[in-house]
């Protein structure tokens, strides 16, 4: 999550829904938070009832639109300029919270005085090389030499100074700009502007709520970002009923970032080794470590991690087992390796609780994909697409497939459920909270637990009898794991694990006691630890915190535990001013007692418990003892939340808005249409349409029901769920409906240059075409829970959707992308490659 | 009760109510309710309903249809076009289930004595003893109760909210109102409801809604699932006046009886008048 | 006496009741009982959204009898959205798999496989082909991985086991290309 991770100092959401109840508004953009996080919503509808102010902006009117005081329709994928409206509407009308934004945030701070704006450059930053298609971010440093100490002007009115760049940057987002891009009539912007800045100050707060709906676009991270400024701006970060809620889509999706399955990430957010760049440990540790903030200490971290993998092969004189690790060569990602399998160049794959044949973007390519492998692993709790794609796929169907053709073995193992195993799921307010098992699971299903171990040990001992060196790290791993009864490892070693302990044994056994905590992992070999975020939560007494549930205050603690250290709310320290009293009464969280030297309150302080208000670092100091006593963003090598990210992004250090890949629009903001880093993936089998493409003139956006889960083998298969959601359906306004000739209730097809799928027409009032750019735009919605196999069955939404990817974390662009509409069915399957040749387009000739 | 009340719920804590004979209810309020159909769920997965057809209807969101022998809650979902071009279209939600009426058609009309009161006031259908015969079904002002078709378990008899009495007679919540995650349904003692729900109406109409009014017809007695109504109450197909077919038969006895005296008399002043 | 007045109509009439009350009620009725009581319970958590909703697992005998919210739990406090509130159909329905089914190559049909050797064969594969496909190192500059025996999935997954998947396959075998839902 780098659009949190740069802003704030950690990828993840600063607040949980149930602290929502303490805000005065709640702003949901890029969710339908009532459709997709039905509980978390409890708690939205809960502040409304207490008399907060809760807006929707969605191109859709939702279930979630029904409940909000204020719904902002705005065309999809425009947030930027929306946005970047209420930043300038801050900042122009002086609206922000100064004495937070002049603490708290970078706004002081000077940029270095190479940096070119993309209001010089015709919306490119400075430093793009067009033949890369990649920013050198040089350019973009702040002024002087010491990161920890940037040069600052604390009248904000020198021109480089952040602020005065924000104002300068975003001067052009006017309320007519966002009329005409965004389709959002000013008197609504207004209303909107004004719900938001009555909200900030001392005694007031807003909360932002965001999910998918704005990850999934060609500029991801860069529309978090813009939210995380306007939050910033408004002091709204760290304190009660404020903050930015991440909403996430899987029970554990959070835990799956924090300890990846993931390319480019090791656990705890330390980046994946890159070949060429990290080739010693000290390279290595130099590029992650800063001098200060919290990574300082990322020594011990990133020692601790290898001796938790390789034990007692990791020593000193090795530098720990560093070069056990692989390295990464390119983007090994989803969409990444999905190319490369098309191209015959991927032997294997396991697929574990993920269905790509329904969920990947572009599925038709996917499944095609699938064919070119030499076996494929799928467990999961049902014969999901994935498993079946060689004899019922779209494409067997249409022939494009034969079943005798396909020389891929597959093997389908039934997976355990979550009653059946026992485990931590990380909520998406970075809570940890483990289960117990509650009964066995049927016949041969076994956990992932199981599976993972089994397989080590028959990989450890060929490898034990292997004489290569490549075989070395598989040798060198430490799997220590007790197994239980029905030969799986004993989840609570795992966790003792991941929470790190002291390497020197106990008589007798693998380790010593477990750590404490992250402060007191070393980079010496004496500890490991899996996850240094997660330390704590099987410290040496034992406890599983992530099993507690005796709630106690007013952040619950004690049921569960929160990553990092139990702290509920983070950069809570921004609670109190700088002096270290609370804001107001209304909105104290935590602050500094006088008379015992420590900070206090209603949550875990994320901060040194012990430094005052007043602290002022030493010369030389590094680490925590760097940051002032008034610096809240700890993990930040300055200690402040960064309006301006100087580093760590690949589209430059502030958001600007370009327009979706495929959109209907020319970009009436800048000269660029597009985000001019963004992975286009362009290839003949992943076709895209031109900016304004008129056989495409539709705006499509796709968005999760109620009533069914992701890729549908957690709900198409359950009658009670199935029933309620029975058919694919695309919802459209009247107005299109009419000119279009589709009748409510009818079949429509719709269109991309990728795919043709077939849905119920749901003509309703909901959809609204919006005026923009001088020119009615219509807007389009499709869920995408259907595929071949359960009770209901339909068309894959996703093979409507292009691979391409946003340039920091390679995010497809789903909610946002242009689509041709037409009543009745779609051709028969056979058809389809013949009908879309006919609407063909060529691959996108470059970037523009 | 409020959200944030948690253990201290009426919604979820344990009660006694079937021991000491309190009369509970519903209270649905569609202000709160965001369509999401828990409530149907969680019905359906506790009282092991089969399925109702996987049949797409075009009507909003709502593909469950009606309330019937196989979906105990259903939440209706209604649509309306904004009012002025730049005003939000209407959107609203609400959590549909049997009345429990005070004068329940189906109850007077069960001729085999399976449908019977309950200690806390709910009509509840006696799967054992119903014969199936379907007199309830027709009988029923709000179109609640009906025979489940086969070939699934209870198949033939007649089905409708059980108010979940094995839930209560255990001092647990309705599974519907347990489950609600925005506390749309709420569940208590009726006096209480009927307090709560007159209050909530106060408390929209000062925040300026108009047209609110709490949904309990005189013309059954009062019923034991209360609703709040925004607007007319029609547009959740609510019955402004329901009858119970039983509402007449006093005076349709007493017009029998008129009619037969009349009758008597006529004939004897005729054979008197044809005297010799 | 006692008989007597214990039938039905006498008890209606005795009793001044009009026999639509409790005095109707069936044996089995009045043993209606909760499916949950008596049961065992076990704490657990929603396996759908992130959003952690807590839930009590009711079984007995070793079969699953209910899946309800945790009152107790401050994030859901006792509810539960339609799709947590599904919780026991999503464990029980008759879709579950319950065996190993495997395809052969080029074959038209599934055959059932014992777990054993589906775990010796998977590892035989894997152990072919990253011997086939690993890289010592390019340009000179170390890689020691194999891109092509990839992964997916992990958001619907236990931290622990994302953490033994992820030492296992990167650490261990040097595999790289490892994903899962999760983007940003």
């Amino acid at each position: 999550m780098p659009g949190l991770g740069t802003t704030l100092g950690r990828g993840g959401a600063t607040t949980a829904p149930q602290d929502l109840l303490r805000a005065d508004c709640i702003l949901i953009q890029g969710s339908s938070m009532a459709e997709a996080h039905p509980v978390a919503f409890r708690w939205v509808v809960a502040a409304k009832e207490r008399g907060a102010t809760v807006i929707h902006v969605d191109p859709r009117f939702s279930r979630t639109s029904a409940l909000a005081d204020l719904w902002i329709p705005l065309r999809a994928g425009t947030d930027i300029v929306l946005l970047g409206g209420l930043i300038r509407h801050v900042l122009e009308h002086e609206l922000y919270f100064r004495e937070y934004v002049l603490a708290f945030t970078n706004a002081s701070v000077l940029v270095g005085e190479h940096f070119r704006d993309t209001e010089d450059l015709a919306g490119l930053f400075s430093g793009y090389d067009p033949e890369q298609g990649a920013y050198d971010g040089a350019s973009w440093r702040f002024a002087g030499d010491d990161p920890a100490r940037p040069e600052r002007d604390e009248t904000l009115t020198d021109p480089r100074c952040v602020l005065q760049l924000l104002r300068r940057h975003f001067q052009r987002y006017t309320p007519e700009l966002v009329r005409d891009v965004c389709g959002v009539p000013p008197e609504l912007f207004a209303q909107l502007a004004r719900a938001l800045t009555d909200a900030s100050g001392p005694d007031k707060t807003a909360a932002l709520c965001y999910a998918v709906g704005w990850t999934q676009h060609s500029k991801g991270v860069q529309i978090i970002r813009a939210g995380a400024i306007l939050q910033l701006l408004l002091g709204n970060v760290g304190r009660p009923g404020g903050g930015i809620l991440a909403l996430r889509g899987h029970a554990s999706i959070q835990g799956s970032t924090d300890i990846p399955t993931l390319y480019d990430l090791l656990p705890g957010y330390l980046p994946m080794p890159k070949a060429g760049v990290h080739t010693s440990l000290d390279q290595y540790l130099g590029a992650v470590r800063s001098r200060g903030g919290g990574w300082h200490d990322a020594d011990g971290y990133v020692v601790s991690l290898l001796k938790a993998y390789y034990g007692g092969r990791a020593r000193a004189d090795n530098d720990w087992g560093f070069d056990f690790l692989p390295r990464i060569t390119r983007d090994h990602s989803h969409f990444g390796y999905f190319m490369e399998m098309m191209d015959g160049k991927v032997e294997g794959l396991f697929v574990m609780g993920q269905n790509p044949a329904v969920g990947g973007q572009h599925a038709r390519f996917e499944r095609t994909a699938l064919s070119r492998l030499k076996w494929l692993v799928v467990r999961d709790l049902v014969e999901v697409e994935t498993a079946s794609f060689w004899y019922d796929s779209p494409e067997v169907r249409r022939g494009e497939l034969h079943t005798t053709e396909i020389g891929t073995e597959v093997f389908l193992m039934p997976a355990a459920g979550h009653a059946e195993k026992a485990g931590t799921f990380t909520n998406t307010q970075r809570l940890l909270q483990f289960r117990d098992k509650a009964v066995e699971p049927p016949g041969d299903a076994k956990s992932e637990l199981w599976f993972v171990h089994q397989l080590a040990r028959r990989l450890k001992e060929m490898a034990d009898v292997s004489a290569r060196s490549e075989d070395e790290p598989l040798r060198a791993l430490d799997w220590w794991y007790p197994e239980n009864e029905h030969g799986e490892p004993e989840v609570h070693a795992v966790l003792a694990e991941i929470n790190g302990y002291h390497t020197e044994p106990d008589d007798g056994a693998h380790h010593g006691p477990q750590v404490a905590g992250f402060a007191d992992l070393r980079a010496d070999g004496s500890t490991a630890c899996g996850c240094w975020i997660y330390s704590g939560v099987l410290g040496p007494d034992g406890v599983n915190r992530a099993r507690q549930r005796a709630p106690e205050g007013a952040y619950f603690h004690g049921w569960g535990y929160a990553w990092p250290a139990d702290r509920r709310i983070l950069y809570n320290r921004a609670s109190a001013r700088p002096d270290g009293a609370p804001w107001s009464e209304a909105k104290k969280l935590v602050w500094w007692d006088h008379e015992r030297r420590r900070w206090t309150g209603l949550d875990v302080p994320d901060f040194v418990a012990d430094k005052a208000p007043d602290y002022r670092p030493p010369p030389g100091a590094v680490g925590l003892a760097a940051l002032r006593g008034d610096a809240p963003f700890v993990m930040q090598a300055d200690g402040l939340s960064q309006l301006f990210v100087a580093k760590g992004l690949a589209d430059g250090p502030l958001p600007s808005h370009y327009e979706a890949i495929e959109s209907p629009v020319d970009n009436s903001v800048y000269e660029q249409q597009k985000n001019p880093v963004a992975r286009l993936h362009v290839r003949p089998d992943n076709p895209l349409a031109e900016p304004g493409d008129p056989r495409f003139p539709i705006v499509l956006t796709t968005y999760r029901l109620t009533e069914h889960h992701t890729a549908g083998g957690m709900s198409r298969f359950l009658t009670h769920l199935a029933e309620l959601m029975p058919e694919l359906f695309v919802e459209l306004s009247p107005e299109l409906a009419t000119s279009l000739g589709i009748e409510h209730g009818g079949v429509a097809t719709v269109v991309t240059p990728r795919g043709a799928v077939q849905a119920r027409a749901l003509v309703t009032a909901r959809m609204r075409p919006l005026f923009v750019a001088g020119r009615w735009v219509h807007q389009v919605a499709m869920p995408f829970h259907w595929g071949g196999r359960g009770h209901v069955t339909g068309d894959v939404t996703n093979d409507l959707i292009p691979l391409l990817g946003e340039p920091n974390v390679g995010i497809h662009e789903a909610k946002a992308l242009c689509c041709a509409l037409f009543p009745g069915p779609r051709p028969p399957d056979a058809s389809i490659p013949r009908y879309l040749a006919a609407m063909a387009v060529r691959p996108t000739p470059e970037r523009v | 009760m409020a959200i944030g009340d948690g253990l201290a719920s009426n919604n979820q804590r344990r009660h006694l109510y079937v021991e000491q004979q309190v009369t509970v209810g519903f209270f649905t309020d569609p202000t709160l309710c965001i369509g999401c159909k828990a409530c149907e769920v969680a019905c359906k997965e506790h009282n092991a309903l089969p399925h109702d057809g996987f049949v797409f209807t075009a009507m909003s969101y709502d593909n469950t249809g009606a309330l019937g022998a196989s979906s105990y809650r259903h939440v209706k979902f209604v649509e309306e076009t904004a009012l002025a071009p730049d005003a939000p279209p209407g959107f609203l939600f609400l959590s549909d289930v049997c009345k429990h009426c005070e004068r329940a058609g189906c109850l007077e009309a069960c001729p085999t004595g399976a449908i019977v009161r309950t200690e806390v006031g709910g009509v509840f259908v006696q799967d054992d003893i119903c014969n199936g015969c379907g007199y309830c079904v027709v009988s029923c002002p709000f179109g609640v109760i009906d025979r489940r078709q086969g070939p699934v378990p209870g198949a033939g008899g007649a089905h409708k909210c059980t108010f979940c009495y094995d839930r209560q007679k255990d001092g647990l919540v309705p599974a519907c109102a347990k489950t609600c995650p925005t506390e749309s349904i709420q569940f208590g003692p009726l006096s209480e409801l009927r307090e709560r729900a007159e209050a909530r109406r106060q408390t929209l109409l000062d925040r300026g809604i108009a047209g609110v009014s709490v949904y309990d017809p005189s013309s059954v007695g009062g019923i034991h699932a209360l609703f709040l109504t925004v607007g007319d109450g029609a547009r959740f197909g609510l019955p402004s006046s329901p009858e119970v077919p039983t509402t007449h038969l006093r005076a349709a006895w007493s017009s029998a009886l008129l009619t037969s005296l009349f009758a008597i008399v006529a004939s004897a002043l005729a054979f008197w008048g044809a005297g010799p | 006496m006692a008989g007597f007045r214990g039938l039905p109509l006498f008890a209606q009439i005795f009793g001044r009741k009009d026999g639509t009350g409790t005095e109707a009620m069936s044996p089995r009725t009045r043993q209606l009982s909760a499916r949950t009581t008596g049961s065992q319970t076990t704490r657990s958590v929603c396996p759908y959204c992130a959003v952690g909703c807590g839930q009590l697992v009711h079984h007995r005998d070793g079969e699953l009898v209910a899946i309800e919210g945790d009152p107790e739990s401050p994030i859901n406090q006792g509810t539960l959205c339609p799709k947590g509130a599904a919780s026991l159909e999503l464990l029980t329905h008759p879709a579950r798999l319950t065996q190993v089914l495997y395809r052969a190559p080029h074959t038209r049909a599934w055959e059932v496989v014992s777990t054993s050797w589906a775990m010796d064969r998977i590892a035989q594969l894997v152990w072919e082909s990253r011997a086939r496909t690993f890289v010592k190192e390019v340009a000179g500059e170390r890689v020691g991985h194999s891109s092509a025996v990839a992964h997916l999935g992990g958001a619907t997954l236990d931290d622990e086991e994302n953490y033994l998947l992820k030492k296992l396959f990167t650490a261990g075998l040097g595999l790289v290309s490892v994903s899962n839902q999760a983007r940003i």
